[in-house]
């Protein structure tokens, strides 16, 4: 469904992303992974739409998406989490959620009246079910700023899903997390695949990536050194010298100790 | 009496100038052009009143019109720079303005006088009101019925999804438009609003001087107009009103004893409730208090 081809981002010299092509099939969880500065959330910016492409071509369900802005593939039904926590910290959770009621069918089916000074019935219980799946219903009225780091978390997670994508873009959804955290969170990212949305995964914490994924491309300096399920990456020599060096005597493995 | 009523009704004026500026800042622009729009609504009022002789109440729409759509047209490439650079590309604009009507000349023969903008000095025959033998009391009441018209609509859109979409634009637009927000579109309709608040004000600004020229739309002005809000804070429309009420009742007039020691005086207070409320005199926790005092809406969840 997303198919990235020779993909390019270059910030003057530096080729942040090179030559990049990678196939996301539907109902997948894709994981991308990757040393720091490797161009993992390069990669995210320009599939979403915050950075142009310097060369190649984004197709979403076969549609070029190369020059839409960020909103208009967020309507096509790429939507997005962000590496450091992005939410409206003086809205509250429930504003939150409201300003995020932009899918296709809220467009389609609601007057412009009431989509923006009314809140329909059905709003409300989409908020009121989305608040639920992020176990954030006490919360509704809090101000985001207020919410402990783990409730942010959550809450961006409901943020992007209220716009119903079909492709959800994770961007480091486990930095911080301690390992109950992370074990809830691949939970929710199961939960949400098995409701029919496609997700990609930019993820440094293994136990996450290695435990939820099904394909994986790995990133280093911007271009693909391997690519495969999780056991076949693990088992790569490039991507072990990417993490770990190239010293080969006894370096830990990949191993995610699960 | 008349003196205290003149007051109102420039507090009712600088209000709606305020507001103006206020919608733009809930989404994080801050325009010094509002002296602009507020300068075309009054320069169109007068001369539909004068010129063409339409009643105040067509010529006040139709002025409030017309600035709005110069808002919208300044605002697509405005709003494409961003602090700084917004604020000097808006005070170019406001100048371009004021230099226009300092050179426009527009005179017609009524009766044996001429009447009509005169370029540089000025804009003298908006007597409507006068003409029309309207009493301060119905002048007041007419200036505040506006200003109670915006303040009851921006009130209620500050309420609806509109106003939390406004303020997520202020607060990160990277992230509003991620979550798919056409942000040109809402940034473009809230300077189109504030042109058309501004317009009203310039409108309504020009009859009760029944002069104007183009020193009155200085940057000076459109410094006013961002600083009630900066001052009143951004968590209700309200607080614009009590900064106006503040600058001009008490600052501008009640220190007036001072003669030109006022001034002083008052950019020191301005300093010092910057210092003491840095989010504008009603700012959330404020706004919060005074709702719990009043018994209105101070639901609070706990922790639980």
């Amino acid at each position: 469904m997303l198919e990235l081809r020779g993909l390019s981002k270059h910030f003057g010299g530096v080729k942040a992303v090179d030559e990049l092509d990678i196939t996301v099939n539907e109902g997948e969880i894709f994981g991308l992974i990757g040393p720091n500065g490797s161009g993992k959330s390069t990669t995210i910016n320009l599939i979403c739409g915050v950075y142009q492409e310097t060369a190649g071509t984004v197709r979403f369900h076969e549609e070029l998406m190369n020059g839409k802005p960020p909103h208009q593939r967020l309507r096509a039904g790429i939507a997005r989490t962000f590496q450091n926590i992005r939410l409206f910290p003086n809205l509250t959770v429930w504003q939150n959620l409201w300003v995020a009621q932009n899918s296709p069918q809220d467009i389609a089916t609601q007057g412009f009246l009431s989509r923006w000074f009314g809140a329909t019935r059905r709003t409300r219980k989409e908020i009121a079910t989305l608040l639920e799946l992020a176990d954030l219903e006490h919360k509704s009225d809090e101000l985001a700023s207020n919410l402990a780091f783990g409730e942010q978390r959550r809450l961006e997670f409901a943020r992007a899903a209220a716009a119903r994508p079909k492709l959800l873009l994770l961007d480091e959804p486990a930095a911080g997390m301690n390992r109950q955290e992370i074990q809830d969170l691949s939970r929710r990212i199961r939960r949400m695949r098995d409701s029919g949305v496609t997700i990609l995964l930019v993820e440094h914490v293994m136990e996450l990536v290695m435990g939820v994924a099904e394909q994986i491309a790995v990133l280093n300096f911007g271009q693909k050194i391997a690519s495969g399920t999780p056991g076949d990456v693990q088992r790569n020599k490039a991507v072990q010298e990417a993490y770990l060096g190239t010293s080969d005597s006894d370096a830990p493995s990949l191993d995610t100790g699960a | 009496m008349s003196y205290y009523l003149g007051l109102a009704q420039l507090i009712g004026i600088h209000t709606l100038l305020g507001l103006s500026a206020y919608v733009l800042m809930l989404t994080g622009q801050l325009s010094l052009g509002q002296a602009g729009f507020f300068a075309i609504g009054a320069y169109s009022a007068g001369i539909l009143t004068v010129i063409f002789e339409l009643p105040i109440l067509p010529a006040l729409l139709a002025a409030a019109v017309i600035a709005a759509f110069f808002a919208f047209i300044v605002g697509f490439p405005a709003l494409r720079v961003k602090g700084l650079m917004l604020v000097v590309a808006t005070i170019a604009f406001g100048e371009f303005v004021r230099l226009f009507f300092f050179n426009l000349s527009w005179r017609v023969p009524r009766g044996d006088i001429e009447v009509g903008p005169d370029s540089t000095n000025g804009f003298r025959e908006i007597r409507y009101f006068v003409a029309n033998g309207w009493s301060p009391w119905e002048i007041t009441t007419f200036v505040w019925t506006f200003v109670i018209l915006v303040m009851i609509a921006l009130w209620w859109m500050d309420r609806s999804r509109a106003g939390a979409v406004l303020r997520a634009v202020g607060e990160d637009e990277l992230a509003t438009q991620s979550v798919g927000v056409n942000l040109t579109a809402v940034k473009v309709t809230a300077m189109t609003a504030g042109g058309f608040i501004a317009g009203i004000g310039g409108a309504l600004y020009a009859h009760t001087a029944t002069y104007v020229d183009h020193l009155t739309f200085t940057v000076l002005l459109a410094t006013f107009a961002v600083s009630y809000p900066i001052l009143g804070g951004l968590s209700s429309v309200f607080g614009t009103l009590v900064a106006v009420i503040f600058i001009q009742g008490v600052l501008v007039e009640g220190l007036r004893f001072l003669g030109d020691w006022r001034n002083i005086v008052f950019g020191l207070l301005i300093i010092i409730a910057m210092n003491l409320k840095p989010d504008g005199l009603f700012d959330a926790r404020t706004t919060r208090i005074l709702r719990r005092a009043i018994g209105l809406g101070g639901r609070e969840k706990s922790d639980a």
